[in-house]
């Protein structure tokens, strides 16, 4: 028996992305954000996206060329300072932006991974991000319900991967990949190294590759991913 | 407002509030001025520094020469491993901070009300970076304090009666640490704790927003 091989090319598995996608992506900075398919994306032009990211990286980088481009309808996202374009999109109205606390969106997306349908903390309560969430009475407090997040595509970015699409990461690159990557039912990693299959130990995988449905190695790392001198 | 230097003034801030850190704490520091604590750390003290985007033993910032492109904290300085790090992704990253593993964490302030609100994350039509991680960590870590000049650039207090913008978390800070003084939070109000060398009490009344508790004893400096 062996394992189905689920590698593609960049192209490829960003041209199944359709318009109006739902669209989580890897990355806190520039650690684990996949920019190749992201410019990718770019490239291809898909429009009124939502995406769900921690980060909008910074001006000129990963997802602020997407907002740049106009592809962007709403982010889902804990914080944005350190991208003064993205602020402003969001103070003209040019994109709508849902702030989430940024372990509570790490929750939700997990939720969202393994097929439940909320989660319920004390997170928020007494703040702005409490409004309109319902309120439930447990264990004698009262406490927020905070929907489960999928999405219609996961893009993840992996330090090593075999053709299966079982992925490792490196340091502060795992961040939100490896939820990210069990809560759609599409989900393309970009990865730097693809080894033959065997070539992770079965103790080392971080992502199951089952959770993964197209792998697309890198044929160079563009100036993206390198050191940020600011 | 006093003669002394304010790049003085901001050092010794930072120095002051680095003695927060003590032997066996796990510790937050927040973006921006707080990670600034980590160079006043002695070498030796055993602490375990945690930083939101997924790491535990958080060693010196290193210079873009010798960074790693992968790792970084949360305000995405250049950080090194030391013996013993440990990586891991967002989500036990703060199952770590709201199960109470974290000691302490230290964050900056828009503002900071005599009863322990914090704001910190949203002007609103100006400048709306969103929380990140700080309103699990100001609700969650079993001690929260606050490093932050004690006005805004156009001089207004930053320490108020109430806080004026969205709030981050409800009556959970207890020390704010300023470039003029040591303040502690307590049930009836602000308390000066200490002093920064040539700031004197009314100095420090003058540029707080809310009644100040002065002791009769002599106020330490720093």
């Amino acid at each position: 028996m062996s394992l189905p091989d689920k590698t593609t090319t960049i192209e490829a598995a960003v041209a199944r992305i359709p318009d109006g996608a739902t669209i989580m992506v890897g990355g806190f900075g520039v650690p684990g954000t996949p920019f190749t398919l992201i410019r990718e994306l770019v490239r291809q032009g898909q429009k009124d996206l939502t995406l769900i990211k921690n980060d909008a990286n910074e001006t000129g980088m990963g997802i602020d060329l997407l907002i740049a481009n106009g592809q962007v309808k709403t982010l889902i996202s804990t914080h944005i300072g350190l991208n003064a374009n993205a602020i402003s999109a969001l103070n003209s109205g040019r994109i709508r932006v849902e702030f989430c606390a940024q372990g509570i969106l790490a929750e939700r997306i997990r939720a969202g991974g393994a097929g439940l349908s909320a989660i319920v903390t004390d997170i928020g309560l007494g703040t702005e991000l409490a409004e309109g969430k319902q309120v439930v009475e447990m264990h004698g407090k009262r406490l927020l319900v905070e929907s489960a997040l999928r999405a219609d595509v996961a893009l993840i970015h992996a330090d090593c991967a075999d053709p299966f699409g079982n992925l490792t990461y490196a340091a502060t690159a795992r961040n939100f990949n490896p939820l990210m990557a069990m809560a759609a039912p599409m989900v393309i990693a970009e990865v730097e190294t693809l080894g033959p299959l065997g070539s992770l130990s079965p103790e080392a995988v971080e992502t199951p590759g089952a959770f993964v449905d197209h792998v697309a190695e890198l044929s160079e790392l563009s100036e993206d991913y390198g050191i940020v001198r600011r | 407002m006093s003669d002394a230097n304010p790049l003085d003034a901001r050092a010794r801030m930072i120095a002051r509030a680095a003695r927060e850190i003590t032997a066996g704490m796990v510790v937050n520091l927040g973006i921006g001025l707080p990670t600034k604590v980590i160079n006043h750390l002695p070498a030796n003290l055993p602490v375990c520094l945690h930083t939101e985007n997924g790491m535990t033993g958080i060693g010196a910032t290193l210079p873009y020469e010798r960074a790693d492109r992968n790792l970084i904290d949360a305000g995405g300085a250049y950080v090194s491993p030391i013996p013993g790090s440990a990586y891991f992704d967002s989500a036990v990253s703060f199952a770590l901070v709201r199960s109470g593993r974290l000691d302490l964490t230290m964050l900056g302030a828009f503002e900071v009300a005599q009863n322990g609100d914090l704001a910190n994350w949203k002007i609103p039509g100006k400048f709306s970076p969103g929380a990140g991680g700080a309103i699990e960590l100001a609700q969650k870590a079993r001690r929260v304090v606050v490093m932050t000049t004690h006005t805004d650039r156009h001089g207004n207090p930053k320490l108020l009666q109430q806080c004026t913008l969205p709030l981050t978390a409800q009556r959970r800070v207890a020390r704010i640490f300023t470039d003029l003084a040591v303040i502690d939070v307590t049930a009836h109000g602000f308390e000066l704790c200490e002093l920064a060398t040539g700031v004197t009490v009314q100095e420090v009344t003058e540029a707080t927003g809310a009644p100040l508790i002065v002791p009769d004893t002599d106020i330490p400096t720093f």
